[in-house]
């Protein structure tokens, strides 16, 4: 076993310690758990961070470079957003929501194809690394704010209905899960921005051109023009609790389909095919 | 010994005999001595509230102890005894154990989960302490029920949910608004619910409270014991929207607050959720307002349906308290075995036997005697341990027949360091009560 199969899977198993902790904290409300997930969720990420130096330093480039690495990259921004998030605003009720996810992306990624291909020259750019990282942290804020969309929903459907589950007793209130909505949207927003900004800048760099309509940046800018109307809203008509939250799992989906549909489906310049090697 | 429970309770006896049962608590002291008194019992205590009345007790003979305290309720209350007789329970040994865990731990409420009982427990033992009416076994057996009652607490969410319609309104508020700190309530109306949720609302950190009524006055009068605003009756769909939550019980006969309206003011409040609780009948907000984004109504109905919800969730918690009571009767079950006297006697034997012998095989080893010198040795070590022993022993043998032997029992078990015999082997010779 080399030293990354190792911390791969050190990390795969802090994770899934710490979803474990948070759905039992959840079920059984037993606080203490989750204070001991978020220490498992913590040292999961550090690892994870350690590795990525190592990784850095061995192939001399942001390693994010195959969808294995893109995946196990984004589960970091996840975990680590979530922990900032978590910090700032004590929503260690996304807990099980966001290590669950974590988990999976995790798994994901470990089944997904390793082999590094050599850098293309295009890669070789400080543009790269930002252009990423902007990417991934976006998504992850994006992922939270459709964790409590989804929140949101079911509890609004429990009071309106007025048939209250198991679930209504667990989850926190109306108002807690579209301020986590809100929040993440301005987090995630801006870092969506910046990804598009600087992906272009790039590509003026390269190729001289900012905008070349390939899959991509199509789906992208359709994303980010669903979160701009779901920022908007919000700002200047008042749109806030269900309809937010819809807004929010419309564009995480469309989200989803920009990072992997547009890679596994459709052809262009970021797929993770050799001779491109770009995410 | 035996730990002995009779009494009766809202399952059992209706609210008339309840009543003519029940212990004044200003005069605890006579009826505590009257059944210390009682021949077969030797520690008791008198728990009196509006829905239960029970005496325990520990008694060396549990059948005449069941048969007198029976008696005992019914002449100290002047009552037939058969008209008691039927609405009687009695418990024993184990079951008595895991009744009072149960009461005390407030499983066996008319609400369970209800948080009065444990101190209405404690009052009861408090008087008992008073009046030295309880001694070490019921002692110990009541801070054993007030930290299990305590454990049950802590760790399960047995007491966690509303269970009355207008405590229910606060949760539900809860749920919604998270904060109420910063959340001002309407009052259209002022029936008595209604104002019995405001004041829920108002210790639960409201930050205004506004006040309407057809009757101006009325609603002045209101506002100022709330510390709040009036406003007219022909105003107050104007100030709607400053409202997060309102409550409504008007004796109107048709609907005060149409869904047309509240649709304008959701619209007038930039969708933030309004929280309405119409708790008159017939109602006075249109139904049809439900369905309106970021709008919560909730009728009588809705708010009963809450209730219920929250009872079936407690009882799910009560079947881990159960399950925390049992574990804990065990417990308690093992330290009241060691109480017995003969095995105690035994145990005590047995303990010095072993040192003795130690010490003989120790000194004889050391010493390379013969073996004339090695059986005198053994006579003599023999011979002073009978001597030391022989006086607790006729102690303890003593102590089975009086009322404070288990004293002398716990105390020697203490100095020794004599092991717990183990409570769940049912041939040990030590179960409690089995020598009667």
């Amino acid at each position: 076993m080399s030293t990354h199969t190792i911390l791969f899977k050190i990390i795969l198993i802090c994770y899934l310690v710490a979803t474990v902790l948070y759905l039992i904290q959840v079920v059984g409300r037993k606080d203490k758990l989750g204070q001991i997930a978020r220490f498992s969720l913590l040292g999961g990420a550090l690892v994870q961070l350690v590795g990525f130096i190592i990784e850095f330093i061995q192939v001399g480039h942001t390693p994010v470079t195959n969808l294995h690495q893109s995946l196990s990259f984004s589960a970091w921004c996840l975990v680590a957003l979530f922990l900032f998030f978590d910090l700032r605003y004590r929503l260690s009720v996304m807990g099980a929501f966001t290590s669950a996810l974590a988990v999976i992306t995790m798994f994901g990624s470990g089944i997904a194809p390793r082999a590094v291909e050599p850098l293309s020259p295009i890669l070789n750019s400080w543009w790269f690394p930002l252009h990423v990282s902007f990417a991934f942290l976006g998504y992850a804020a994006f992922a939270l704010a459709f964790g409590a969309g989804v929140m949101y929903l079911l509890q609004d459907r429990m009071l309106k209905s007025k048939h209250f589950s198991g679930l209504y007793y667990r989850l926190p209130s109306l108002d807690t899960l579209d301020s986590i909505n809100y929040r993440a949207l301005s987090y995630g927003f801006p870092l969506m921005t910046l990804c598009i900004i600087t992906g272009a800048a790039w590509a003026e760099s390269v190729w001289g051109t900012y905008w070349s309509w390939d899959p991509k940046e199509t789906w992208a800018l359709m994303t980010w023009f669903v979160y701009a109307a779901l920022l908007h809203g919000r700002l200047s008509i008042g749109w806030r609790g269900r309809r937010a939250a819809i807004f929010a799992i419309i564009g995480f989906g469309c989200l989803l389909f920009t990072f992997l549909g547009v890679n596994l489906l459709l052809n262009g310049m970021h797929t993770f095919d050799a001779l491109n090697g770009h995410p | 010994m035996n730990i002995l429970v009779v009494g009766l309770s809202h399952k059992t006896a209706p609210v008339e005999i309840r009543e003519k049962i029940a212990f004044s608590p200003t005069a605890m002291a006579e009826p505590l001595k009257q059944m210390l008194a009682l021949d077969s019992i030797s520690e008791a205590i008198i728990v009196s509230t509006c829905n239960r009345v029970e005496l325990y007790a520990t008694s060396r003979d549990p059948e005449r102890g069941v048969a007198q305290l029976q008696h005992f309720l019914a002449e100290y209350h002047q009552l037939p005894f058969d008209l008691l007789a039927e609405h009687l329970y009695e418990k024993r040994g184990e079951d008595a154990i895991r009744h009072v865990l149960r009461v005390s731990a407030s499983l066996d409420s008319m609400i369970i989960g209800e948080p009065q009982i444990l101190g209405q427990i404690k009052t009861a033992y408090g008087y008992a302490s008073e009046f030295k009416t309880a001694g070490l076994i019921l002692n110990r057996f009541m801070h054993k029920a007030f930290s299990v009652a305590k454990r049950v607490r802590t760790e399960t969410a047995i007491a966690s949910n509303a269970v009355s319609v207008s405590f229910a309104a606060v949760e539900l508020a809860r749920k919604i608004f998270d904060r109420l700190e910063d959340k001002t309530v309407m009052l259209i109306g002022a029936g008595e619910m209604c104002e019995l949720a405001a004041k829920h609302f108002i210790n639960n950190g409201i930050a205004e409270v506004l006040v309407t009524n057809r009757t101006f006055a009325r609603a002045e009068k209101l506002a100022a014991e709330f510390n709040g605003r009036a406003v007219t009756f022909e105003n107050f769909q104007d100030q709607l929207h400053q409202a997060d939550i309102v409550l409504s019980s008007t004796g109107a006969p048709g609907y005060v607050l149409e869904a047309k309206k509240i649709a304008e003011v959701i619209k007038l409040r930039r969708n933030k959720p309004m929280f309405i609780i119409d708790i008159a009948v017939p109602r006075d907000i249109e139904p049809k307002a439900s369905k309106i984004d970021n709008v919560y109504l909730y009728d009588v109905d809705d708010l009963q349906g809450v209730v219920q919800a929250n009872l079936k969730e407690r009882k799910k918690e009560a079947d881990k308290a159960e399950a925390i009571i049992e574990e804990e009767i065990l417990q308690f079950y093992r330290w009241l075995s060691t109480l017995e006297v003969k095995p105690t006697i035994v145990s005590l034997r047995q303990k010095l036997e072993e040192l003795r012998q130690n010490e003989v095989q120790k000194t004889l080893s050391n010493l390379n005697a013969d073996d004339k010198t090695a059986k005198s040795i053994d006579a003599l070590t023999r011979a002073i341990i009978n001597k030391i022993l022989h006086q607790p022993t006729s102690i303890l043998k003593d102590a089975q027949n009086s009322d404070d032997g288990n004293i002398y029992i716990d105390a020697v078990r203490t100095l020794f360091d004599l092991p717990a015999p183990a409570a769940d082997n049912p041939k040990a010779p030590d179960k409690p009560g089995s020598e009667n």
